[in-house]
């Protein structure tokens, strides 16, 4: 990726001009940070926070057979899915692996509306496209840039906006006309918080985005928060907390299995992942604090309290709102019960760690009151 | 004040040199959030690792500008790690170093050459 020419989103300039520092993420040139990463973190935590997610892939699978053609490749249910709702989802190999993970939802009456990973789009969507049989089509949106906005605030900033946004409960999926524009909107993110993702047309995005910073209670957020944010928040990033090896048992993300998707079995790698619900993994994703020394980070590996190598961190860091440091990683299942005190090695140095439950830091997703 | 290419900095008292990481390398680090100094006692060479500077996003090594004995490391760092970005080149100092070879510090750059080298990055 690092020898290849960066990409840019339509928000370029407008990060320049906000003073950001640059990285290149996913193929592309996006801002790591503008004031400071524990800053940006906090502000998302207390106020509202605005991301440049453009870098990510969204599409359209349309057709008579849209979903069921989708569902070839994922193990949840979109058939019974509601119209206005989306759901989260895994594309997996015929092994049973996570090739990415991705959110899918049915915003209009046309299919299936899909965002995935940055780093996986371009892959994602050569599979799909050679994959999808039948009437189903694949329609790459590369005309749309994609803006979350992420916090306690967030809903409030935006139903000054548009009021209907107020209206959306957690994973509600929406098309609808918001700054004079066709967009998809979906109440959800990718930090734990209350929020909105917004996919806006590319020669509107600049526009949309210095529109939502006028309000005082928004700030820019580079990259470097929404890592911290999402290590809170217990989600993995794809590539680093699971990748093409990994099931969804081993990922702890069984809630992504619909029943009816079990029972019928029919999704890539289900023989692999209905015996390792029955007879449990080999290895499972556990969160850990990390009670002393320095951040275990990627590639730290973890032992038992004997000196064993159990197992390896996929992600960690300092967690700033809980002032600890905090990690993903995996171990076998028998050591991923909470509380198991085990170790983890850091620059050959054992620190102690304990098992504990993500999220990390309670989530606040808008739960709309049952009418 | 001398400088290294690695962007940690070098000030001489008698034999003994503080040394510690310069603002251009506290700055693109950003928030200092894990600093790990080396114990009294223990030597190094130019160019060594010889402490650890974490941000939240990454671990840094930092080299030792000067060979010598560490004669203390800034143990304040660990409760207050943020002073690194606060006064990287005053209280946010690493370790201070009995020097084995006076002339290497002679060959660092001072501040003026720093500069120019800082802006040709």
């Amino acid at each position: 990726m690092s020898d290849q020419a960066l990409k840019n989103t339509p928000l370029n300039a407008a990060h320049r001009a906000l003073g950001a520092r640059m990285v290149g993420f996913g193929g592309y040139d996006m801002p790591v940070q503008y004031e400071g990463v524990l800053a940006e973190h906090r502000w998302t935590r207390e106020h509202a926070g605005l991301f440049d997610v453009s870098h990510m892939g969204q599409a359209k699978i349309t057709g008579a057979d849209a979903i069921a053609q989708f569902q070839r490749f994922v193990p949840g249910d979109y058939e019974i899915l509601k119209a206005g709702k989306q759901k989260y989802s895994l594309l997996l190999n015929a092994e049973g692996g996570i090739m990415d993970d991705l959110m899918a939802g049915k915003p209009d009456h046309d299919g299936l509306y899909v965002v995935v990973n940055a780093g996986n789009k371009d892959a994602d969507f050569a599979f799909l496209n050679a994959n999808l049989a039948g009437d189903a089509t694949l329609i790459v949106l590369d005309d749309r840039a994609l803006l979350a906005i992420q916090g306690p605030e967030a809903a409030e900033v935006m139903a000054k906006h548009e009021p209907a946004l107020a209206e959306m409960g957690f994973m509600d999926s929406a098309r609808l006309m918001l700054f004079g524009v066709d967009c998809f909107v979906s109440r959800s993110g990718y930090t734990g918080e209350d929020g909105y993702e917004i996919s806006v047309p590319n020669a509107d995005a600049e526009r949309v985005w210095n529109t939502i910073l006028e309000d005082a209670r928004v700030k820019p957020i580079g990259l470097g928060a929404r890592d911290s944010l999402r290590l809170e928040a217990g989600l993995p990033l794809h590539g680093h907390d699971v990748d093409a090896t990994t099931s969804p048992v081993e990922a702890a993300l069984t809630f992504a299995l619909s029943k009816s998707r079990k029972e019928a079995a029919d999704f890539n790698g289900a023989e692999r992942i209905l015996k390792e619900l029955a007879e449990g993994p080999s290895r499972v994703r556990i969160a850990l604090h990390v009670k002393e020394g320095a951040p275990a980070r990627e590639g730290a590996e973890i032992a038992d309290m004997d000196g064993n190598l159990i197992g390896v961190i996929t992600s960690g860091g300092p967690s700033p709102t809980l002032g600890r440091n905090i990690a993903m990683g995996y171990a076998p299942p028998a050591f991923a019960a909470l509380g198991t005190e085990l170790k983890v090695i850091v620059r050959g140095k054992p620190a102690a760690a304990e098992v504990v439950a993500t999220p990390f830091v309670a989530t606040r997703y808008y739960r709309k009151p049952k009418a | 004040m001398r400088f290294t290419k690695d962007h940690e900095w070098v000030r001489l008292e008698g034999d003994v040199a503080t040394v510690g990481i310069s603002k251009h390398a506290a700055d693109a680090l950003g928030d200092v959030v894990f600093v790990e100094t080396p114990e009294a006692g223990k030597s190094f060479n130019q160019g060594d690792s010889f402490a650890v500077v974490e941000s939240v996003k990454a671990a840094s090594d930092v080299y030792a500008p000067v060979s010598g004995e560490v004669v203390e490391g800034n143990a304040a760092l660990a409760s207050a790690p943020e002073t690194v970005n606060a006064d990287p080149e005053g209280e946010g100092w690493f370790a201070k170093i009995k020097i084995s070879d006076a002339s290497q510090v002679e060959a660092l750059m001072d501040q003026a050459a720093y500069d120019a080298f800082l802006a040709t990055l």
